[in-house]
């Protein structure tokens, strides 16, 4: 591991266990966070496994970004420590609901497959992907997430999930959306936002961290709120508190 | 010849010099193809067919990635991009797929430019800029001329990017090539007619094929002659699965749509779709303040935006110097793009710091 804690990791927490959700936008890709994960889930003290449903990309980007932060997806794939499954071309012709039924019993037998279910990660490289895949059913893709959800809280393994933020409606009243749905059920939100003061060669956008933290068994909660900049660079991503870079 | 030395070794290095052979042979593999540039990150480019775009993106346009453009409601700047991409390619003798919302995609082609032609203007600049740079004496000047008859650039133009004429319509007879194929998105009801003549197209193409790049121009997508309404689902969903099949072939596609017919929620996924994401703005005419801030502001036709550009094998973004660009004719001829320059504030005019700083008499305290 290239430090031994940075901002996103203090500001994450201890992994498995939560349902991290990271949000980007148009202007900044939040595709980094995601890297920085499966590195992480992967890492060799954790003993981590991840299943990848990649929407975005196709395994040789995956493979190129992991081979430079010193990590090689190819034999981890080989050592079936991860699953990777490319559904870039996934198409529902006509009854999409058994594409995502399927597509869950595929993970779902992958993982119990496993001798041991701890530290295992699924990943979901872009779930607006899937919603366009299902043709803007939003309760499809729900009912999978929910699965997927019931599937980490049962086998106590985590659940990363990308998505889009700027691609649904807001305003005062947004009508419920996939986006809020997910909201509701992460752990832990990463935004990845632009500066306002737009592009800059130093500072990529900022990082919001949102985690929610439940304190005792009368459900008091609340929620833990870090924020900082951040550089991304070939082998990792720098992040400094907003001023603090040299 | 270091090639013959590491064949004749049999060593753990053979697998490797294999892998390595496209990058090795490299100067031998651009003068077989000159419409493939390679980049870092195992990329390749091609030229989106005006050389200061090409500069900006970093090398052109990359292979495998989906280009997308939005349209401006007021000036058809985007056909300048989308003409001089697919004469890039028709120069190149690649492949190419066109559709488009009118009854008659092929008309569309009879306004595509012609490449400057190399006698007129690209080899004047060139000799000017080798006296400029050398200063020799006049009688060795018949030395210089020689490589502009060479009959190898004279024929077919082997340059990665060429700069066109876009008074000059293109040869009839490059037009009438067999890998040229036109759709008209009229006919068709559904995306699905679209969809199956990309997707053929696509499959002649495949990735590891080096030789063959192929271009797919798709102009208005969402453009109301289509009648795609109320399907917005089914065109993010063609999008997608566009990308999708790019990224697995030798080709580039550009997409120009205009982003006021979408809702917003929808363009906003069509922009994330989108590898590389570029706008065109127009220019209001006469518009006094910013023909006072801008140098040059008569010659420019319009602005070009620079959202998002490809990054394909790495996480680090590519963030450009300037992000607005103004789109100039040179000479009323080839496309010029350039960064806003803003004009010097002229002394003579400063009245206005004046009269705003009319608290303080002593004007000279002006910063």
């Amino acid at each position: 591991m290239n430090s031994p804690s940075n901002l996103l990791d203090d500001a994450l927490g201890p992994i498995p266990g939560p349902v991290i959700l990271v949000e980007d936008r148009v202007e900044t890709s939040g595709a980094f966070v995601l890297h920085h994960l499966l590195k992480r889930s992967l890492a060799a003290d954790a003993g981590g496994a991840v299943v990848f449903l990649a929407l975005a990309q196709t395994f040789s980007h995956y493979d190129r970004i992991m081979r430079k932060m010193g990590y090689n997806l190819s034999a981890q794939r080989e050592n079936k420590k991860v699953l990777f499954l490319d559904m870039m071309k996934l198409e529902y012709p006509s009854e999409h609901k058994d594409g995502l039924i399927g597509l869950y019993a595929k993970i779902q037998s992958a993982i119990e497959s496993r001798s041991s279910k701890e530290n295992i990660t699924i990943m979901i490289d872009d779930i607006s992907l899937l919603e366009i895949a299902a043709r803007g059913s939003a309760d499809d893709v729900l009912d999978f997430m929910h699965y997927c959800v019931a599937l980490t809280s049962e086998l106590g393994c985590s659940l990363v999930i990308l998505n889009h933020e700027d691609i649904y409606p807001s305003g005062e009243e947004p009508p419920p959306t996939l986006h809020s749905n997910l909201e509701y059920l992460a752990d832990v939100v990463v935004k990845t936002e632009p500066l306002l003061t737009g592009l800059a060669v130093d500072v990529h956008g900022q990082l919001t961290i949102i985690r929610k933290v439940v304190l005792n068994e009368k459900g008091y909660s609340a929620s833990k709120i870090s924020n900082f900049h951040f550089k991304v660079k070939e082998n990792g991503v720098e992040y400094f508190h907003p001023g603090s870079q040299r | 010849m270091a090639t013959s030395t590491r064949t004749g070794r049999t060593s753990s290095f053979s697998r490797n010099s294999s892998s390595f052979s496209p990058a090795s042979s490299s100067p031998l593999h651009q003068q077989q193809n000159p419409g493939i540039k390679l980049g870092p990150n195992a990329s390749a480019f091609v030229s989106s067919g005006i050389p200061d775009l090409d500069r900006i993106l970093g090398g052109g346009f990359l292979l495998g990635t989906l280009v997308m453009i939005m349209e401006d409601s007021d000036a058809p700047h985007h056909l300048l991009l989308l003409r001089n991409f697919m004469s890039q390619g028709i120069v190149h003798r690649q492949p190419l797929l066109f559709a488009s919302p009118s009854k008659e995609p092929r008309a569309f082609l009879g306004t595509l430019p012609s490449p400057l032609s190399s006698s007129s203007s690209s080899s004047s600049k060139d000799e000017k800029q080798e006296e400029k740079g050398l200063r020799i004496a006049w009688q060795y000047k018949k030395y210089l001329e020689q490589p502009a008859i060479d009959p190898h650039s004279k024929d077919v133009k082997q340059e990665f990017s060429n700069d066109f004429d876009l008074r000059k319509p293109l040869e009839r007879h490059l037009l009438g090539a067999k890998n040229i194929e036109c759709v008209t998105m009229q006919d068709s009801s559904s995306l699905a007619v679209i969809r199956d003549h990309c997707s053929n197209f696509l499959t002649k193409l495949p990735r590891n094929d080096g030789s063959n790049v192929g271009r797919i121009a798709i102009q208005s997508l969402c453009a109301p002659q289509c009648g795609y309404t109320e399907m917005d689902w089914d065109m993010v969903s063609f999008i997608r699965s566009l990308r999708a099949m790019v990224r697995s072939s030798n080709a580039v596609a550009v997409i120009t749509f205009p982003t006021s017919l979408l809702p917003p929620s929808f363009s906003k996924r069509w922009q994330h779709l989108a590898d590389t994401l570029l706008s065109v703005g127009s220019i209001p005419d006469e518009d006094k303040d910013l023909a006072k801030l801008l140098t040059g502001y008569q010659d420019m036709v319009g602005l070009l935006h620079v959202h998002k550009v490809a990054q394909i094998n790495s996480q680090v973004p590519v963030i450009l110097e300037a992000t607005t660009f103004s789109l100039k004719l040179h000479r009323r001829r080839s496309l010029v793009i350039e960064r806003l320059n803003q004009a010097p504030v002229d002394g003579s005019s400063g009245t206005s710091y004046g009269t705003a700083g009319s608290c303080s008499k002593s004007s000279s305290v002006d910063f």
